[in-house]
């Protein structure tokens, strides 16, 4: 199977040399590299210093009061100054944190205590633990905290160490959730299989294949649970529901705000503290998590050029195209009459670096009218970005390295254009020319109607009623061979088969009578049987509306059947281009010889089909 | 090949049902009346469309779906509820190479790690299993320093030797192999299946090859068995299979897969269109009948 | 879709028992001598027994709640131990106050969340950056220390508004927005920064989606996209976002009344907490877990009513 997409394949590095035995180590050292994570670790270490030495750095106790100086400023005793009872706000400070700290800590251990343990055991085994555990969860994460803490101090009275354990209780389904839904998305990999079918025990399987996929989310979410719970116990304080015998920073803000007209510094200090305590621990959230995606972003590369999705970056809309000088350049005399022509094309992506990495490079072939072009390739070989630059539909990143494409005799991108001029093409999409997807299902909005997807585009472009459209839509249903051509009008995506999906985009696809079809790889996801129906249904179509085709597909077998012309592609660049018939039975390149040799049909069964020739491995 | 000793692999009868996600709804039936058997250093090929159930009886085999009813026996032993104490023996024996080579390996874990993995649950040591690891590179044709690194450093079909390997690890005697070249390009997919014929051919393993692709399945099996909607509706030797089925759903979908060559494909297209044609004749003369 | 709000319906009323269930044992089996703690250290054994039995205290517990659910049910919350007013009463007194702060704010939040998310999400570069900036700065600050700042400075310093709102019938309504501003600023500047972040990154999720390229190469525009399609499907992050935000928000309004003494749920809220009075406590949570139930319900409506799948299951 090959993908649509292929700057991922291209981008991602085959190996690099670089060892993995330090995985861990690496993600510390981004960490430590990344300025946002030093600081924070910079923060949250000095604190912790300060709050663990506080009995020996603090000059006073913490409720030592001298009342002959009471909101006194700054001076060489107080180094803060002293509150309105007379007790030095340093030292004060210095046993809040302690305080704070220790009850973060608390509380984050009893959630991490209940919830993972929990979490591990719904995920991997569900059933009716997961379905008891998934209630008791919807029903704490329904209770406003600082409300349950207030119940908890009416029933147990004002103490610290109650209320957080209280609200690592309440906070536990954070973290059962995380670890349930890593622990299901792994459990079903197969490599979870591969150690089952290995006899790994279950606890071993736990240990050793899952507990590593959850353990940095947890360490992310402690980050931010500890925050939670500095803040929400720092508010109880502040209503003066806490423990009075003790420093805390709530109370110390909550005594400020009381001397807020005589004094307002003594709000500033635990107020400080307390914001750089909870932003270190976001910001070091924040950190672990870039450090992670650094090291993931290869694999998440890779993964996506499996699956087929956008490209590289989020596109966020089709990059509207600067004003070219040259949009009014006219196409080379005598080329006029072809309806597509793509002219040493080359389309690539910035890099990090700055250097930009050619996936499509001096590309040149041309459609006509009721011709059916085949591009034919490998994953990472171009054919999808290719067609992709025709319709303008490439990702939001990608720039136009060079060469020129021309429909009906007007540049879509003229030679020197960085972009796609969307401008031009926004008037041709789904009007003269349109897509046909490779993935059925992912390509329909799964929130409308199958009609409302088709109505929509047709009066959009074309300008007709709603009426109208729906009328032209039962009938292209009909057209594509649906049965129930009124069914499947009301239905949702996700009721019908992905056949029965791709029939749908087809019409999409033919909808507005275009001269232009790209079909991406139409029929790849599609049961063997079902694709020759399609098949069927496309040279149908193409042949009564006498539509330009251009087809990309990894099968010869489908360029056999429908194609008129094929363009071998392999690494970004074109291999070599002729008809079908010239390009499969004599191909003159050594590519094109070695992908038809790849083919099974005709082949002696057991036979070795490439290793005689010892090659390098796959 | 040497089908005439008992055979390695039986199935007898066998049904698996999926509880229904819904209260007191009819579990979902994913396999019905399932009868194969696998003769050692013999391939199987197993061929359908998505949702036959061929995934699903290769599970079973493996013990990753559970058997309803019906008989699995491995070298004589029945297997179908074996406990995962047992599978740890069975493992020796009995292993597997997925489809996707993206999901199959743990991303966090170094190639040699995952190597050894079915080395150490055997009670290998750590020394001898490292030397095995290396042969294994060896015989899938890695490079020994493929060890210490991660699996995001290789290629679709570098990964599915490293699988191929860790099936390899405890010399078996059938690997099931789960679409194994589905998710391979072209050139790849024809280099993976040399390794599984070389492999064969040096060890004497049996596989059980799923595929959706007929001429894959052709390519590599000695017999082969067809499913549709969760039975096997044809078996037989792989040449008859193929190329002159009796079942009219082997029929179909011979005649739908396309070959690389425009006219050809013409006849075939031809072919298929009649033998579409005298199905429905026949169906609905069947109709009237009854 | 009836049988499905139904559903939703009746599963609320059991996490509504379940929940008064709870808070009825963990407050009355575990306040020591309630007697005592009302009449003091003075009073005699047999003032404490009188007062148990005029409290019904000397019933077993599960008689006790059944009698409490019993008038709960028709419309009988009790009345405070210590002033002895009606609780449903003073809940109904209280209420619109901070339901009306809850709701501005959240409406607020709803609308500058999705408009500054979706922004970042699609025009990315500066705004992006801003909106991210943003939520680690508005994750670092409690929302009541932010309540706290801002009294200080806007009010205290610099005089723009009242450091505390009376709210009497008699004020007219130039007065009373005028008096509400700052805490429902206070309320909502967490919530806008959170939820710009997390609708940004459900917006981008959307954009990345590949119907979203179909529909584009069907002729349709850009806006249409966004508003029509995108918007549509990562709404229902967007609520699940939005409705965790008003469960903690019922709990941040209560420091946040009390900073700026206002007279809602909170100060009542407080008071009963720090003299155990127990018949206040219960009804305060029971009213909160009604309107946590009602807005979960509503919200699961809406995402009903957005997600085709939802409403056939």
């Amino acid at each position: 199977m090959s993908d649509s997409v292929e700057t991922a394949a291209v981008a991602a590095p085959v190996a690099t040399g670089q060892s993995g035995t330090v995985v861990r180590s690496t993600v510390m050292r981004r960490l430590i590299r990344n300025p946002m994570g030093i600081a924070s670790l910079a923060i949250l270490g000095s604190i912790a210093l300060l709050a663990i030495f506080a009995p020996v750095l603090a000059p006073f106790e913490e409720n030592f009061a001298n009342i002959t100086k009471t909101l006194a400023p700054a001076d060489s005793v107080n180094i803060l100054g002293t509150d309105s009872a007379g007790r030095d706000t340093w030292s004060r400070l210095l046993f809040g944190a302690q305080l704070t700290l220790l009850s973060a800590l608390l509380c984050a251990g009893v959630a991490i205590a209940i919830g993972l343990p929990a979490g591990l055991i719904a995920g991997y085994y569900a059933g009716k633990f997961e379905a008891v555990s998934n209630w008791v969860v919807s029903i704490l994460m329904s209770l406003p905290g600082l409300i349950v803490l207030l119940t908890i101090r009416a029933a147990f009275g004002p103490s610290v160490w109650i209320s957080m354990i209280a609200f690592g209780v309440l906070i536990s389904p954070s973290y059962f959730r995380l670890t349930r839904t890593a622990v299901q998305s792994v459990r079903n990999e197969l490599y979870v299989d591969a150690a089952r079918v290995s006899g790994l025990s279950d606890w071993s399987i736990i240990a050793r294949h899952i507990f590593s996929v959850v353990r940095a989310p947890i360490i992310i979410q402690t980050a931010a649970i500890a925050g939670v719970a500095i803040a929400i116990q720092s508010g109880l304080e502040f209503l003066g529901l806490g423990d009075p015998t003790k420093a805390t920073w709530g109370v110390m803000l909550s005594e400020g705000f009381k001397n807020v007209y005589l004094t307002p510094t003594l709000l500033l200090w635990p107020a400080l503290a307390m914001a750089l305590t909870i932003g270190g621990l976001v910001l070091l959230g924040n950190a672990i998590r870039d450090a992670l995606e650094d090291g993931e972003k290869i694999k998440h590369r890779k993964k996506r050029a499996a699956s087929s999705a956008t490209g590289a970056r989020p596109t966020a809309g089709p990059a509207v195209a600067r004003p070219s000088r040259k949009s009014v350049a006219a196409v080379d005399a005598g080329t006029e009459h072809h309806l597509v022509k793509v002219t040493n094309l080359g389309v690539g992506y910035p890099q990090a670096d700055g250097t930009i990495k050619k996936v499509v490079d001096d590309v040149s072939f041309h459609v006509d009218r009721g011709e059916i072009l085949g591009i034919v390739g490998e994953s990472g070989s171009g054919k999808s970005q290719t067609a992709f630059s025709i319709l303008g539909l490439l990702p939001d990143n990608a720039r136009i390295v060079g060469g020129a494409i021309q429909f009906d005799g007007n540049y879509t991108v003229a030679p020197g254009d960085e972009r796609v001029n969307q401008a031009r093409l926004s008037k041709l999409r789904g009007k003269r020319i349109s897509y046909i997807p490779q993935e059925p299902m992912s390509n329909l909005d799964p929130a409308f109607t199958i009609g409302y997807q088709l109505v929509t585009p047709m009066v959009r472009v074309l300008g007709i009623s709603k009426e109208e459209a729906r009328r032209r839509a039962l009938k292209l249903l009909t057209d594509v061979g649906i049965a129930s051509p009124e069914r499947t009008f009301s239905a949702y995506p996700h009721e019908v088969s992905g056949g029965m999906a791709q029939r749908v985009l087809i019409a999409g696809a033919i909808s507005c009578e275009p001269d232009l079809v790209i079909a991406d790889e139409p029929t790849t996801a599609l049961d063997v049987t079902v694709q020759a129906d399609v098949l069927d249904l496309l040279r149908e179509l193409q042949q009564r509306l006498n539509i330009g085709v251009v087809l990309v597909t990894h099968n010869f077998g489908v360029v056999a059947d429908l194609c008129d012309r094929v363009a071998v592609m392999q690494n970004g660049r074109l291999v070599e281009e002729g008809s079908v018939r010239d390009i499969l039975r004599n191909p003159k390149e050594q590519y094109t010889r070695t992908l038809l040799a790849s083919m099974l049909e005709g082949k002696t069964p057991m036979s070795m089909l490439v290793s005689s020739q010892k090659e390098p491995v796959a | 090949m040497s089908t005439q000793n008992a055979p390695l692999l039986t199935v007898d009868n066998l049904v698996v049902e999926y509880p229904s996600k819904k209260f007191r709804a009819k579990p979902f039936r994913a396999l019905t009346d399932i009868n194969i058997t696998i003769g050692q250093g013999e391939t199987l090929g197993l061929v359908g469309e998505s949702g036959s159930g061929k995934t699903t009886l290769g599970r079973a085999v493996l013990g990753l779906a559970p058997v309803t009813a019906g008989k699995i026996t491995f070298e004589g032993k029945d297997i179908s509820h074996a406990t995962r104490k047992q599978r740890r023996t069975l493992s020796r024996d009995l292993q597997v190479v997925f489809q996707d080579p993206y999901t199959s390996l743990n991303p966090a874990l170094e190639i040699g790690d995952i190597l050894a993995e079915p080395l150490g649950v055997q009670g290998m040591s750590p020394a001898e299993a490292k030397k095995r690891v290396k042969e294994l590179l060896d015989q899938v044709g890695l490079p020994a320093d493929a060890l210490h690194r991660l699996p995001r450093e290789f290629s679709g079909g570098q990964r599915q030797r490293v699988a191929i390997a860790r099936a390899l690890a405890l010399s078996p005697k059938l690997i099931v192999c789960d679409e194994p070249v589905s998710a391979l390009d072209l050139s790849t997919q024809a280099r993976v299946l040399d390794l599984f014929l070389q492999i064969q051919k040096d060890t004497g393993v049996s596989y059980l090859f799923v595929s959706h692709d007929l001429d894959v399945v052709r390519h590599i099996s000695h017999r082969v068995a067809v499913m549709y909607h969760g039975e096997i509706v044809e078996q037989g030797p792989a040449e008859i299979v193929t190329r002159d089925p009796e079942h009219p759903y082997t029929q179909r979908l011979l005649l739908a897969s396309p070959v690389p060559d425009p006219d050809r494909q013409e006849q075939r297209r031809a072919d298929r269109h009649r033998l579409l044609e005298s199905q429905r004749h026949q169906i609905e003369q069947a109709g009237a009948l009854a | 879709m009836i049988k499905f709000i139904a559903k939703r319906l009746g599963s609320g009323l059991v996490v509504l028992f379940v929940v008064s269930a709870l808070t009825f044992t963990l407050l009355y089996t575990s306040s020591g001598s309630i007697a005592r703690n009302i009449l003091g250290d003075q009073a005699t054994p047999e003032q404490v027994a009188l007062k148990e039995q005029e409290l019904g205290l000397d019933q077993p517990l599960v008689t006790r709640y059944f009698a409490w659910l019993g008038d709960a049910l028709s419309g009988n919350l009790g009345a405070s131990w210590f002033t002895s007013e009606p609780v449903a009463s003073s809940l109904a007194t209280r209420i619109p106050v901070t339901m009306t702060m809850v709701f501005t704010a959240m409406i607020l939040i709803a609308i500058c969340a999705a408009l500054i998310g979706v922004a970042a999400a699609v025009k990315r570069g500066w705004v992006d950056r801003v909106v991210q900036v943003g939520a680690i700065v508005g994750d670092s600050i409690p929302g009541y220390v932010i309540g706290v700042l801002l009294v200080t400075i806007l009010a205290i310093q610099l005089g723009f508004f009242p450091a505390t709102s009376t709210i009497s019938p008699e004020v007219g309504p130039e007065a009373w927005v005028y008096s509400m501003t700052l805490p429902v600023i206070a309320l909502l500047i967490n919530g806008v920064t959170g939820g710009a972040q997390q609708i940004r990154s459900a917006v981008i999720k959307q954009l990345e989606r590949d119907y979203v390229r179909t529909l584009r190469s069907r002729g349709i525009g850009e806006r249409e996209i966004l508003f029509k399609h995108v918007l549509r499907s990562a709404a229902p992050a967007g609520l699940t976002v939005l409705s965790l935000q008003l469960i903690g928000m019922l709990g941040g309004v209560v420091i946040i009344e009390q900073i700026f003494a206002l007279p809602g749920m909170g100060p009542l809220a407080v008071t009963a907490t720090g003299q155990s009075d127990l018949p206040v406590v219960m009804g305060v949570v029971m009213y909160t877990v009604v309107v946590v139930i009602v807005v979960n319900l509503l919200v699961d409506i809406l995402n009903g009513w957005l997600n085709p799948k939802v409403r056939v299951s």
